[in-house]
């Protein structure tokens, strides 16, 4: 059985000319101790998707299709029920550890917080999970103590607490929501260590949601590139990367500044992908991507795009894929 | 050699802390600590560091927005901070600067005309409504944005297109220098490209000087021809990027663009293992990069080193 399972997930959200679909018919499954990654732009619907497992979208949107996970359909539970699985069995790693942690609570407290809520222990077994916890993120106790409040951290410090509650009560599944984004290159490499360590230490699944291609190619193994609310191309990283069959996958590599090309040898210009990412409420008829891409035909912007098979778990959603032997 | 638009000269910049007792004194804290460099008319000049290196301060004290501690600021033979405060401002439709919030850096409460229009008033000719709109007009298409966008405000804008305005703004007055602070890391992936094109096309157009700071260290070898590496307010490491990047000297700089996810799967990068923070408060004396260094010895740690020449390159270490 799958750790989660996504079936047709849509997440669409009310306003004044009718409802409009965030999210389309999303389809996603992975086991115990998978590490996905979901790459995009903003606004194609990442971070979305993460809050609808945690069930944590504000109150007007609405769900449908089915969240299962370890078979159970969370759109099924309560409230109540799905308190019990926030922060218990689905730990959540959110972008900004400036604002994520709250100000005027000591990092101790908030760490012990999910461990109050879910776990029947003592303050003492709590006190020293939280002080495991801390060790096992890299912030000793005695170097940290638990009385210290946020402001007093460094970016990468704050993300480290994040880490702590995020898996203080070893969730089956982690999502990271681009915990690094925010943090220099080199404290982003020992976060993203340390995630990885986590993950590999307690066999939880991890889904690491990042627009930087780089952090989910040295991260994740299955890949889900997104585009305003829909899957363009899912597959195995190594795969995905180096065989993209999707315009728009193909159009993201070829836009970031290769290593090893300074502008000095040849002053070239960057690939651009033409026009920008389509506003909710404009998102035009058939592919969404159509309008930017080299590569649509008529039908492409009439109907939706098929899901083709590539093999190998590979699948990309479009009409005129990119020839595989032909790209180099 | 040319003679540079822009050159530091052993800048150095005090912060006073707040006290934290009635009485007590507190050191002050040092954001830049000697800092000198030299940019040549149209080049591209990029400074990589992590946040609170100093990167920001340099950029705020070349645009003489902040007085350095000691130190001197050269644009073409004046030294900006010598000059009085009205032969200054005349000065300052030479060099603007682009932010790195094009959400944050733009006027909500004005419409394109009235932002992009704003520095104009820093020139000496005095320009009719007229000539200002026309002036604004020609400026937005230079920029790939439509002339009918003037009466629009910010908020109808996506992201890339406001730093497009916010660049336009710099552009207006015709400056040489661009001091640009993280201009595109608030950007997708996809639209990250379009503004750098822009750039590019810009400066040949009319020939700019940038100083691009970033922390991305792909788009500062894409964009720059030469590069500082900045640590605790010092340099540590200068040179041609393209020697730079393929040759880094300095155990910082091999830290620094070790630490860049490649994207390609099939390279891994070996974990480090270490799980520890690692800790950053520079020793009293001696190198400021030594707490996190792996070949130090006992010279880092009661001598700071200087900027030597090494080839092209400039680098400050003991070890190099």
């Amino acid at each position: 059985m799958s750790l989660l399972h996504l079936e047709n997930l849509t997440v669409s959200i009310n306003t004044a000319d009718g409802p409009i679909d965030i999210i389309e018919q999303i389809n996603l499954q992975m086991s115990a101790g998978d590490k996905l990654g979901i790459v995009g732009e903003s606004g194609c619907g990442k971070s979305i998707t993460a809050l609808a497992i945690i069930s944590l979208l504000p109150e007007k949107s609405i769900v449908s299709g089915r969240i299962l996970l370890n078979g159970e359909n969370l759109l099924d539970l309560s409230p109540a029920e799905m308190c019990r699985v926030r922060g218990n069995r689905v730990g959540m790693i959110f972008q900004e550890p400036m604002t994520a942690l709250n100000p005027v609570k000591t990092i101790g407290a908030q760490i012990a917080e999910s461990l109050k809520l879910h776990l029947k222990i003592g303050r003492k077994e709590i006190q020293d999970r939280v002080s495991q916890l801390m060790e096992d993120v890299g912030l000793p106790v005695r170097r940290f103590p638990l009385d210290l409040y946020p402001h007093l951290l460094s970016g990468g410090q704050r993300q480290r607490v994040m880490i702590a509650m995020a898996i203080a009560c070893e969730p089956d599944l982690l999502i990271a929501d681009e915990p690094t984004t925010a943090l220099d290159v080199t404290v982003q490499e020992q976060i993203l260590d340390l995630i990885l360590d986590l993950a590999d230490r307690s066999g939880m699944g991890l889904i690491m949601i990042s627009h930087d291609l780089g952090v989910i190619a040295q991260t994740t193994e299955q890949v889900a590139v997104m585009y305003t609310g829909n899957l363009f191309e899912t597959g195995p990283t190594a795969e995905v990367f180096n065989q993209m069959a999707h315009p728009y996958t193909h159009g993201l590599f070829s836009a970031i500044p290769k290593p090893g090309h300074s502008a000095e040898q040849e002053r070239s210009r960057l690939y651009t992908i033409p026009g920008q990412v389509p506003e909710i409420h404009m998102r035009p008829d058939g592919c969404s991507f159509a309008d930017r891409c080299g590569h649509a035909l008529e039908s492409c912007r009439t109907q939706d795009p098929p899901k083709i098979d590539l093999g190998n778990q590979h699948l990309a959603w479009c009409f005129n894929p990119i020839n595989r032997t032909d790209k180099g | 050699m040319k003679s540079p638009l822009i050159k530091i000269v052993n800048v150095v910049k005090d912060y006073q802390l707040p006290r934290k007792k009635l009485l007590e004194k507190r050191p002050p804290f040092r954001a830049l600590n000697g800092v000198s460099l030299e940019v040549e008319r149209g080049a591209s000049f990029g400074i990589v560091g992590e946040s609170g290196c100093g990167k920001s301060t340099l950029a705020r004290i070349v645009m003489a927005l902040d007085k350095p501690t000691s130190g001197q600021v050269y644009y073409e033979d004046k030294e900006l901070f010598g000059l009085k405060t009205k032969e200054l401002n005349g000065l300052r439709h030479h060099f603007q600067m682009v932010f790195q919030d094009p959400y944050g850096s733009l006027n909500p409460r004005k419409n394109v005309l009235g932002i992009v229009a704003e520095p104009l008033d820093t020139l000496k000719e005095k320009l009719t409504t007229q000539q200002r709109q026309k002036r604004v007009e020609k400026t937005l298409e230079e920029v790939g944005l439509n002339r009918n966008d003037i009466v629009k405000y910010p908020h109808e804008f996506s992201g890339g297109q406001r730093q497009r305005i916010a660049i336009a703004r710099a552009l207006i007055t015709r400056p040489s220098l661009i001091v640009a602070d993280e201009p595109v890391s608030a950007l997708d992936v996809s639209v990250q490209a379009q503004v750098l094109n822009l750039m590019m096309d810009l400066q040949e157009k009319y020939n700019l000087t940038y100083i691009f700071i970033s922390h991305d260290l792909s788009v500062v070898e894409f964009i720059t021809d030469s590069v500082a590496v900045i640590y605790l307010g010092k340099i540590v490491e200068q040179g041609k990027t393209r020697d730079l990047f393929r040759n880094p000297l300095h155990p910082y700089t091999q830290t620094l663009l070790a630490a860049v996810p490649d994207i390609d799967p099939s390279k891994k990068r070996e974990r480090s293992g270490k799980k520890e923070m690692v800790f950053s408060d520079a020793p009293p004396q001696g190198c400021p990069f030594q707490p996190r260094c792996q070949s130090a010895t006992e010279i880092c740690e009661q001598q700071n080193p200087e900027l030597a020449s090494k080839g092209d390159q400039h680098v400050a270490c003991h070890h190099v």
